[in-house]
């Protein structure tokens, strides 16, 4: 039941909208812009089990499996321009079946150039959080 | 602003800092974490590895003798520059890090007991509490804290409080590497004395910034890190009481620290600083170190720290005018250091985005994760300078500053 090609699709609609950007800042402001708008995961799931520790910023993330056996991710960081980027990986994986989430290659980040936030030495809780949605993906899609 | 301080030749010494980062001219103001490198040291380096390196202590040929006299050479520079009385005081280790590990390793574990307590400031980088803590988790000794003003300086009332309680041991930074806070080491190593307390200070933050007197401040262990006084990474010295050395039992084993080795009757040890200094060390970070230490001599410390005070007051002043900035670590005597937050920003936005206009700061916890618990934030941003930092480069973080904020709010 997987889908794999929404996934592609949606990288794809990402890497297209930010190749509307000039400069790096206009990339960042558009970011930020996602930060500020993703919902705000609610206040019952920004717990310590699901908060990934960064060295420089906070992530929360939840998930819950629909009945539709697709996986539902919301999350949140204190940092903004973290939270823009939570919530670019949020868009892509949310919604989708967990087999694709756990197979899923992630390339949108680096074909827009902001590859490096996603290194592990970047401390930002942006590479524990991707680990952490497959790790969703593999436990979902074991379940079902 | 400060006199006959040629800025501009020093700048010249540094190759790094011609570089440009995300199409900017770099702005290097993260020399806390890590001090870059004059050509001296690097010719040193170079030198050292293309002409005469060798084992030391233990040739007979000339590229062996030509070696070890380098590297005592560097014991000598740091025992003169520091004041140490003799050169076996001087212990090559990795760094400050590594230096704290061998006291807790080796006079800790020889002289604590499960009843006997442990103070460090409230100030600490966890270089100097985790060690401690590892320790206390094996022998069982009570580790207290010494509490700090919001301004960042050592409570003395707490502190004398705490003298109270007999403490076998006193940990504490010279220079607060989150705040800059210069503490008094002569003052408190004097106090910790008086209560009967042997006095560890980690130096890593001091020894870039201001000339160290070991014997004047008379504490009992003493270190510090190359990399940040301008010298290689990976090499370090502890200095540490030569009676107290002598008493010390070994930590690590392997050659160079043996008398006698032998399966039939017990091994016997070398003496200091040898002891401590098993296996082959950092050769050629040792004899960079030493000319590190020899080019801050020629600049004159007194210089330096001159110069990074002015650096200091001219970021606080600046800085200040930025609405909702608020500045961590107000204390009377700082050295290099302006560790600061915006309201409503988070550290870690305004350091990604300052990077992308090529102003390199650290933010984050600084390593020093219960300070920031203390003040209840997450972390700070810190600007840091060293002896090549200008006015203009604070002009320049304040403008990517200003720019980061319109951004982010």
């Amino acid at each position: 039941m997987g889908n794999m090609k929404l996934l592609e699709a949606r990288q794809n609609e990402i890497v297209e909208e930010f190749s509307m950007f000039g400069d790096w800042m206009e990339k960042y402001e558009h970011i930020i812009e996602m930060g500020k708008e993703l919902n705000p995961i609610v206040e019952n799931d920004k717990t310590e089990d699901n908060l990934i520790r960064g060295c420089q910023s906070r992530v929360w993330l939840a998930a819950r499996k629909e009945e539709d056996g697709t996986v539902l991710f919301s999350a949140d960081s204190d940092a903004i321009i973290t939270k823009g980027l939570v919530a670019l990986m949020v868009r892509v994986l949310s919604g989708a079946a967990p087999e694709d989430i756990a197979k899923v290659d992630l390339h949108f980040l680096e074909d827009i150039g902001l590859n490096t936030h996603l290194s592990p030495t970047r401390s930002n809780g942006l590479a524990s959080m991707v680990k952490q949605m497959k790790m969703y993906g593999l436990v979902f899609s074991a379940r079902s | 602003m400060d006199g006959n301080y040629d800025v501009a030749a020093i700048r010249r010494e540094f190759p790094i800092l011609e570089r440009k980062v995300n199409g900017f001219p770099l702005v290097y103001l993260d020399s806390a974490a890590s001090a870059q490198k004059p050509r001296t040291v690097i010719e040193t380096q170079r030198e050292y590895l293309s002409h005469f390196h060798s084992n030391i202590h233990r040739g007979v040929h000339a590229l062996a003798t030509q070696a070890t006299e380098a590297f005592e050479g560097a014991r000598e520079t740091i025992k003169g520059h520091f004041n140490a009385a003799e050169n076996a005081e001087i212990i090559f280790t990795a760094g400050a890090t590594d230096g704290i590990n061998l006291v807790a390793g080796t006079w800790g574990r020889a002289n604590l007991t499960a009843s006997s307590t442990v103070l460090m400031t409230r100030l600490e980088h966890h270089s100097n509490i985790v060690p401690w803590q590892i320790l206390a988790s094996e022998i069982g000794f009570k580790i207290e804290v010494i509490e700090i003003f919001p301004e960042g300086t050592i409570d003395l009332e707490d502190y004398n409080a705490k003298l109270a309680l007999a403490p076998s041991l006193v940990c504490f930074s010279h220079v607060s590497n989150t705040l800059g806070t210069v503490n008094d080491a002569k003052l408190l190593t004097s106090l910790a004395h008086d209560a009967g307390a042997i006095v560890m200070v980690d130096g890593a933050q001091a020894a870039p910034h201001m000339n160290v007197d070991l014997q004047d401040i008379n504490c009992d262990f003493y270190v510090a890190s190359g990399h940040k006084m301008y010298g290689p990474t990976g090499i370090g010295f502890l200095y540490g009481k030569r009676a107290l050395l002598d008493a010390m039992p070994p930590w690590r084993g392997g050659g160079e620290m043996i008398s006698s080795v032998s399966f039939d009757v017990p091994t016997t040890f070398n003496v200091p600083p040898y002891k401590f200094e098993a296996g082959t060390p950092h050769i050629s970070g040792a004899i960079a170190l030493g000319a590190a230490i020899k080019w801050m001599e020629s600049v004159g410390l007194d210089n330096i720290a001159a110069h990074e005070l002015a650096l200091t007051e001219y970021a606080h002043d600046k800085l200040l005018q930025i609405e909702g900035l608020r500045i961590y670590g107000t204390a009377e005597h700082k050295a290099g250091v302006v560790s600061f937050l915006v309201e409503g920003t988070h550290p870690s936005d305004l350091g990604t985005l300052l990077d992308q206009l090529g102003v390199a700061v650290r933010t984050g916890h600084h390593c020093t994760e219960p300070l920031m618990d203390w003040y209840d934030i997450p972390g700070t941003v810190r600007a840091s300078f060293g002896a090549y930092n200008t006015f203009d480069e604070i002009d320049a973080l304040v403008a990517a500053l200003e720019r980061a904020i319109k951004m982010l709010k």
